[in-house]
């Protein structure tokens, strides 16, 4: 861990918990996908579920975030209810978007998770918007645009950096460098080392950081949401960390460097943090256990209520198109 | 009425359309390249004296960055505002094409009506000011072909201004097609506040023999051509569609049924046009009732060219409406 100011035992602990949460709806996601119960297109964020999780603890019920395909772990670390996330991801009239919109466009603003885009780097501009609108209205509302390294590439993003940063909007980027784009590493695509180098081009400040270390996350995200907050703009935040299931769900991973891959994994940093928190007595292994147990039947549960649910009427075609009749 | 008697221009429409909208409601904010007045109001002025007089935190000239404008748009009515953001010419919506097709048009229907849009995109083109490929080009067919989007033009000063006050209170997005050429136009000054509704048509010269649907600045010109074959005894029906996406059936159809004859007059190229779909829809649903095929007018499929004589050739003109109407008199 890192040698931060360490959170105080409340915080540390639902951080735990954010991101136990988020493991353990993998887990069954990826178990629902493979024995065929709930075959769905899953970009799996194991092994990145810190990143969020620090974030979330620094937010506000009324923040919001804005997501990508690849964020399971962002939405349920900001608290989006599982059985609507489940009734979504089986597309039933049950999801947060009535089956319509699916697992790469998960929304549920009551909990501020304003948009799940499924194309890369797009999260980016809206985020500004949400921000604008706070900045306007004088709210002290922030909003978190996350996104991977091979966003960093892409127009929007270096669009959006600026726009943010000649507005001081109450704006934070998180990157979360999980080393590879699609199939292809991150080296060999991006021009810098760090894509927190980057944020001087955009004249803010840019933090990297291990985004596997509890710790060091919770210090950088603190950083970065309070400066948004006070009205002193947006931060560029590079979280490093590994995805473990590839790009897409069930790819074969043949691109990917075996030793590297094998090293992240048992490096998973949720046991780890697990394991931590006993040792320095912030938790006994019961407490978690139990916690762990709880958080699986919820899960399960969740997805018994999705997999039963109606499927949404085809008059759903028409509607939500366009707005109801106004005039 | 006093408003009436007074003639303004179609910039001053807009202006005011935007100004008298923004005194209502203070969730109206105005993003575009140049819009404020240190930046004299944008290209041709249209938004000259709103910064001066809402403050430049409600209207803010923007980097030259079309995806973060209309993003910024985006996400500030996903929070509530109405906002108008300017795309300086029809072209440059181009490089934002992810942010108004991916985004603005869908978020409704992928959120299952959970968050909406209520912005408008305004942008300006048209040939004949040797702007040439990239500065000229009509593509309401693009916008109008996405789910989700409500696609505006206007036939003069006073529908400028009562379109444009519709879209911005309307709750989806609405892309505002402005004519370069006819921003000097001038007309009657229009209503305060005064409101045309969305998806409704217009008959502007009632007519038993052919019906021309038009829109946008070609509804001057199919008048004009209306009056020359008045003389011949032969009386068009003109129908300015208003709002091209989606398009009043309707109206069209009803008009159709009682002519018997169809031109559609666009500037647009021809081939995948608007056009095609009005044409499409009309011989499916009034086949017996036709007593010509529908016919069409619409640039040749070629880029705006540069050269005056090219792009005149280009360009559609009277003569073109005037040569398929009587085609569709044979």
């Amino acid at each position: 861990m890192a040698n931060q100011d360490i959170p105080n035992q409340e915080i540390l602990l639902e951080m735990y918990k954010k991101s136990a949460l988020a493991k353990i709806n993998d887990e069954n996601a990826r178990r629902v996908i493979m024995n065929g119960s709930l075959p769905m297109i899953y970009y799996s964020p194991r092994g990145q579920e810190i990143i969020p999780a620090a974030i979330s603890v620094n937010l506000n019920d009324t923040d919001s975030i804005c997501t990508i395909y690849r964020g399971m772990h962002d939405m349920v670390c900001k608290g989006i209810p599982l059985e609507k996330l489940w009734g979504e991801y089986a597309g039933k009239s049950t999801g947060t978007c009535k089956g319509k919109g699916g697992p790469m466009h998960i929304t549920h603003p009551e909990t501020g998770c304003m948009l799940t885009t499924g194309i890369v780097g797009s999260s980016l501009p809206i985020a500004n918007g949400l921000a604008l609108s706070y900045q306007i209205k004088n709210e002290k509302k922030v909003c978190v645009a996350y996104f991977g390294d091979a966003a960093s590439n892409i127009g929007a993003f270096h669009e959006a950096l600026n726009m943010a940063s000649i507005w001081k909007l109450p704006v934070v980027f998180v990157c979360q460098n999980n080393r590879y784009g699609e199939h292809t590493k991150f080296e060999k695509a991006t021009s810098v080392a760090k894509i927190s180098d980057r944020a001087v081009a955009y004249g803010m400040p840019g933090i990297h950081v291990d985004g596997n270390d509890p710790i060091a996350m919770y210090n950088a995200a603190k950083t970065a949401i309070d400066r948004a907050r006070n009205g002193e703009g947006p931060t560029l935040i590079e979280a490093m960390t590994f995805r473990f299931y590839g790009h897409v769900f069930g790819d074969q991973d043949g691109y990917m460097d075996k030793e590297e891959k094998s090293k992240a994994m048992a490096d998973d940093p949720i046991p780890k943090f697990r394991a931590w928190l006993i040792e320095q007595a912030y938790a006994s292994e019961k407490s978690l256990t139990d916690l762990e147990e709880g958080f699986d039947k919820q899960v399960k549960e969740a997805i018994a209520s999705a997999l039963s649910a109606p499927w949404p009427e085809l008059d759903e075609l028409d509607i939500d198109v366009l707005a109801a009749a106004q005039h | 009425m006093e408003s009436l008697n007074t003639q303004i221009t179609t910039v001053e429409a807009i202006n005011s359309a935007l100004a008298d909208a923004m005194t209502i409601e203070d969730g109206i904010i105005l993003l575009g390249e140049d819009v404020a007045d240190p930046e004299e109001g944008g290209v041709a002025g249209v938004t000259r004296g709103l910064s001066t007089r809402f403050g430049d935190s409600r209207v803010r000239s923007t980097p030259i960055s079309e995806q973060a404008i209309v993003g910024a748009g985006i996400g500030a009515a996903m929070a509530g505002m109405r906002p108008v953001v300017e795309i300086m010419m029809m072209n440059f919506a181009t490089v934002a094409m992810d942010m108004i097709v991916n985004h603005a048009a869908k978020l409704r229907f992928m959120s299952g009506g959970q968050t909406q849009v209520p912005l408008t995109i305004r942008m300006a083109t048209g040939a004949g000011l040797s702007t040439a490929g990239q500065h000229a080009d009509y593509l309401e067919a693009w916008f109008a072909h996405t789910a989700g989007i409500k696609v505006v033009t206007y036939s003069s000063p006073a529908e400028a201004y009562g379109l444009l006050q519709s879209c911005i209170f309307d709750n989806d997005p609405c892309i505002f097609i402005e004519n370069f050429i006819a921003y000097a136009q001038k007309g009657a000054a229009p209503e305060k506040n005064s409101r045309i509704p969305l998806g409704k048509a217009n008959i502007v010269r009632a007519g038993k023999h052919v019906t021309v649907v038009c829109y946008g600045p070609q509804v001057g010109v199919a008048l004009a051509v209306a009056e020359k074959f008045s003389a011949e005894g032969i009386e068009l029906e003109v129908v300015d569609l208003r709002t091209i996406s989606p398009w009043d059936k309707a109206t069209v159809l009803e008009s159709v049924k009682r002519t018997g004859r169809l031109v559609i007059n666009h500037e647009a190229v021809k081939a995948f046009g608007v056009g095609a779909e009005i044409a499409a829809v009309v011989q499916q649903e009034l086949w017996g009732d036709l007593v010509a095929p529908v016919r069409r007018v619409g640039a040749p499929s070629c880029p705006v060219p540069y050269s005056r004589p090219l792009e005149l050739a280009f360009m559609t003109s009277e003569a073109d409406l005037e040569n398929e109407i009587r085609l569709a008199l044979k």
